[in-house]
């Protein structure tokens, strides 16, 4: 067994685990935070993204104790549990979910590609950063839309800043 | 159309908790003392069981038991059924071989379940797996369902003599040979549909709990239909009477299908929690799922189309082979069937018709209904066969349609569907229109100097949804009536909620069913509710499948509407001392058509509770149920253009433009049902671009077992869709809805595959059309 200790959504948690645990089922298991997903055995679907010291990360290719001592962001932490992010609030309005199963990991996809990018984001770009994250639902239109439009939102929301 | 009624585009009620991480999926339930399973599969397709050893899984770290089939057996656990009996043309029934939950005899295909671990982890549960010892004897296997009907061919099971399951007929054949005889021209095909794997992004899973104090269980479960699920369950498997099983089917995340049937795993959990005293929860991986979750298509067919001078259709002959895979799924007969064939028509009058299936056992994955079931079939057969007809006549494809739409309703086809509304050329100008059909040629010669092939293609679809009148259906062999239950409750304070045996599973039910309940009384959706998903919540309902939800669900709750506002009348009428048919409802009040008399809808319902002033001997309580039968199926219907542009260097494919028209009559909610139509385009561009299962043909193994080699498409595959609805309204419900859940699946694959065959030149190219293939097509055509 192995003990872990790293910061999730700010919080600083520590736990017991399996050497050979991965980080999203530590997440899942041992922290109860279930909004991060499994979709697949090969890191092909993305449904488990999570952001860590920052990145996105696939927190099924990683074992959990290879995330000691870092900061972790998982979906229930993206946001203030009264007003959503806006990657958040643009898959609402853009009808960018269906069954809600890849949403976690989509959101958190693209949450860091917005921040990559720093606003010049183009469709082609969003389709080809998005070939991680497997929807079964929605043909990606409504997705791809969604990123789009929170990118200018925050692209917008920066130059105000400025 | 209110701000929020029906029509309104509202933004889904739903949404917040998945967007924050708060959905509650099957794998995200945890109950104490909670242990996880494991389940021990077949790696051979074919194999007599010689013996299974268990006792050094059962000394392995963290193991509660390992349990195998002969116990199963003997705790009288039932076999699998399906539930739709058909009969074969010479009257014999159709013939169902034993499909055990866990082998311990034959097993038939990879991925067969044999035995169950149950462990404090499912690492250990795994784990220890692995040391369970089943000696098998191996067996020749058969994987393609044409050679499973051949002399010789390995035999699956001894009930069904040369693997054949039932040799079923629909339709004339003497006056569809006579047609053929006397045709001007006949084009004849062969249409290979690929075999799909559904692939819900959420694996299945289950969590039964058997509660010693009560004997009683609970069943969490990822179901697109949690009633049918403990019906079957109680009925034919013995796993417990109905009313000590409650069967919950949280949030899931996605069906297509593949979540209708009651699958081994969530009966060998329920006996494995009594047996072993403790909850058991298993979670399918994404290999799993790839071998054990039904799956979809799989047909080889021939087809004659009869034709006169005149071009019009005159007779159509269709010789079709299915492959059912190792057992017979829970509805896997009535897909070949009912659903399939009886769509033959399609948009056309066509006087004559006959069509003919075999369904065939193999060593493969069982074959059930994967969205659009039977439909997606047909409709790929057709429209593949109306273009090579166009083709080979030197007409356009729009005027061969054209000259052989339906234009009169209701129409009756001669394969018993009775078409009630629609208008095929609306949805053909429009899509023609949104393309720029007229614009193509100039189009295609620019590629033409990039070097590109440009093609492009239509296809005309009908279907039949909103399953289904139940009568008719169990005059055809349904073991079950496909009728839908709905109850509205109005709590004293006015808000209300509305239990629905609907099942929303990605469908936005929670918004839309709430919008209908809005529309009528003049509520806000944030004050309705929907409950569904829990049969000790919810009254008796049939599920969500065959894009019934709208047609038959939402018809259900406005029939108990239907009640509801009946008696809210009489109390508003009695507290104004009014005329109860003067009363209307708007806004959200109850007034005395043509005076300032109005008493709020709140006001109402508390009213109904406390009972101090009601009409005379009326009851207390505004609550209603209803369960609404449909009279017909509905028949969404439309046209869809594919252009592409082919790179002859690698083959590859590029969607230039995917227009979609449909007509789906009335609209509850635009924005889902836009939804609705982009998931089932992508799916059906993924069936004719990139999605094929594969197995080995000697081995019987299957080499697309995982996203490393199952190729679902990506954000990158795909274009954005141009969408338009035209709207015949559907006569026979009370919300004139017709279904969109499968439409896009249905009508993508053919107008894809006519686009590409059009623009290399080859219509023998199968689908998936893959960048090699279509090299290889490029390579013999010139």
């Amino acid at each position: 067994m192995a003990k872990v200790t790293l910061t999730v959504n700010g919080r600083t948690v520590s736990g017991e685990c399996e050497e050979r645990t991965l980080l999203v089922h530590f997440i899942r298991d041992k922290l109860g935070l279930t909004g991060t997903h499994v979709g697949c055995d090969t890191t092909q679907c993305g449904a488990c993204v999570i952001h860590m010291d920052g990145k996105s990360v696939k927190s099924c290719s990683i074992l959990a104790v290879q995330a000691s001592g870092s900061s972790v962001t998982t979906i229930e932490g993206l946001s203030s549990q009264r007003e959503l992010h806006p990657v958040q609030a643009a898959f609402k309005e853009h009808h960018g979910l269906q069954c809600g199963f890849c949403t976690p990991g989509m959101v958190m996809t693209a949450v860091d590609m917005i921040n990559r990018h720093g606003g010049k984001l183009d469709e082609a770009t969003v389709r080809h950063e998005l070939e991680g994250n497997i929807c079964r639902c929605t043909g990606y239109h409504n997705i791809v839309k969604a990123v789009l439009s929170a990118n200018a939102e925050m692209q917008a929301g920066r130059q105000a800043a400025e | 159309m209110g701000v929020e009624g029906i029509g309104a585009r509202v933004t889904r009620k739903e949404d917040k908790r998945f967007l924050t991480g708060k959905g509650r999926y099957t794998d995200d339930m945890s109950v104490p003392g909670m242990k996880h399973a494991f389940f021990v599969r077949s790696p051979h397709a074919h194999a007599r069981i010689r013996s299974i050893d268990v006792s050094a899984a059962k000394a392995m770290p963290g193991v509660i038991d390992v349990l195998d089939g002969k116990q199963l057996q003997a705790d009288g656990i039932g076999n699998l059924i399906c539930g739709w009996m058909i009969h074969s043309k010479d009257g014999s029934p159709m013939k169902m071989g034993a499909w055990r939950p866990l082998a311990h005899e034959v097993v038939r295909y990879v991925g067969d379940a044999v035995a169950i671990v149950v462990a404090d982890s499912s690492a250990e549960a795994r784990d220890a797996a692995e040391a369970v010892v089943v000696d098998y004897e191996e067996l020749p296997a058969v994987t393609e369902s044409l050679v499973a009907l051949e002399a010789g061919a390995p035999q699956l099971h001894p009930e069904a003599p040369g693997n054949l399951i039932f040799d079923w007929q629909i339709g004339d054949p003497d006056a569809t040979d006579q047609a053929i005889a006397s045709a001007a021209h006949v084009t004849e095909i062969e249409i290979h549909n690929n075999r799909l794997s559904p692939n819900p992004m959420e694996p299945r899973a289950t969590l039964g709990i058997y509660d010693t104090g009560d004997d009683h269980y609970t069943c969490y479960t990822t179901s697109q239909n949690p009633h049918v699920a403990r019906l079957v369950m109680s009925a034919f498997y013995n796993v417990a009477p109905e009313n000590k099983l409650r069967v919950i089917a949280p949030d899931v995340g996605g069906g297509f299908g593949s979540k209708i049937y009651i699958y081994p795993e969530e009966i060998v959990c329920l006996w494995a929690s009594r047996k072993t005293g403790v909850p058991v929860k298993w979670v399918s991986d994404r290999t799993e799922a790839f071998l054990t979750d039904a799956h979809g298509r799989d047909h080889v067919s021939k087809v004659k189309m009869a034709f006169d001078a005149d071009h019009r259709i005159i007779g159509l002959k269709v010789d079709t082979i299915a492959n059912l895979g190792a057992y017979m799924s829970l509805f896997s007969s009535c897909v070949p069937t009912y659903l399939y064939a009886t769509l033959l028509s399609g948009q056309y009058a066509i006087p004559a018709i006959h069509a003919n299936v075999r369904t065939v056992y193999t060593n493969t994955v069982p074959v059930d209904a994967y969205r659009g079931a039977g439909r997606p079939e047909a409709t790929y057969l057709l429209e593949r066969t109306m273009e090579t007809a166009a083709r080979e006549l030197g007409l356009s494809p729009a005027e061969l349609r054209r000259k052989n739409f339906i234009r009169s309703f209701p129409h009756q086809t001669p394969v018993i569907m009775n078409y009630d509304a629609g208008d095929y050329e609306a949805s053909l100008d429009a899509a023609m229109e949104a393309v720029d059909w007229k614009g193509f040629s100039a189009r295609r010669a620019e590629a033409e100097t990039r070097g590109k092939k440009r093609g492009i293609g239509m296809s005309c679809y009908i279907e039949a949804c909103g399953l289904a009148p139940s009568a008719a259906v169990g005059s055809l062999g349904a073991g079950v009536g496909l009728w839908e239950s709905a109850e509205v409750r109005v709590n004293a304070v006015g808000t209300i909620e509305v239990l629905t045996g609907s099942h929303s599973h990605g469908q936005g039910h929670e918004t839309t069913f709430a919008q209908v309940v809005a529309d009528r009384l003049g509520v806000s959706i944030d004050s309705v509710n929907i409950v569904h998903g829990d049969t000790d919540k919810v009254q008796m309902g049939m599920g969500t499948y065959g894009s019934r939800s709208g047609a038959v669900g939402m018809s259900a709750v406005v029939k108990a509407l239907d009640k509801v506002e009946a008696k809210a009348k009489k109390i508003a009428a009695h507290l104004m001392e009014a005329d109860e048919s003067d009363i209307v409802i708007e806004n959200g009040e109850l007034k005395v058509a043509g005076t300032d008399k109005t008493v709020p809808w709140f006001q109402v319902a508390l009213a109904a509770y406390t009972a101090h002033n009601l009409p005379s001997g009326m009851e207390p309580g505004l609550k209603e149920t209803a369960f609404y039968d449909p009279a017909n199926f509905t028949f969404p219907a439309g046209c869809y253009i594919a252009e592409v542009e082919i790179d002859p260097e690698t083959g590859k494919t590029e969607i230039i433009q995917f227009v979609a028209a449909d007509d789906f009559g009335n609209i509850i909610n635009p924005l889902i049902v836009e939804g609705q139509v982009h998931g089932g385009l992508a799916q059906g561009i993924g069936q004719a671009l990139l999605e094929d299962v594969k197995y080995d043909r000697e081995t019987g193994q299957l080499l697309t077992a995982s996203y490393m080699d199952y190729a679902m498409p990506r954000a990158d595959d795909l274009p954005f869709f141009k969408l338009s609805h035209q709207n015949t309204p559907c006569p026979g419900n009370p919300l004139g809805v017709k279904g969109c859940g499968e439409a896009g699946a249905i009508g993508s694959p053919p107008a894809l595959m006519n686009a590409i065959t059009d623009a290399i030149g080859d219509n023998s190219l199968t689908m998936p059309a893959t960048p090699m293939k279509v090299w290889q097509a490029l390579q013999t055509a010139h």
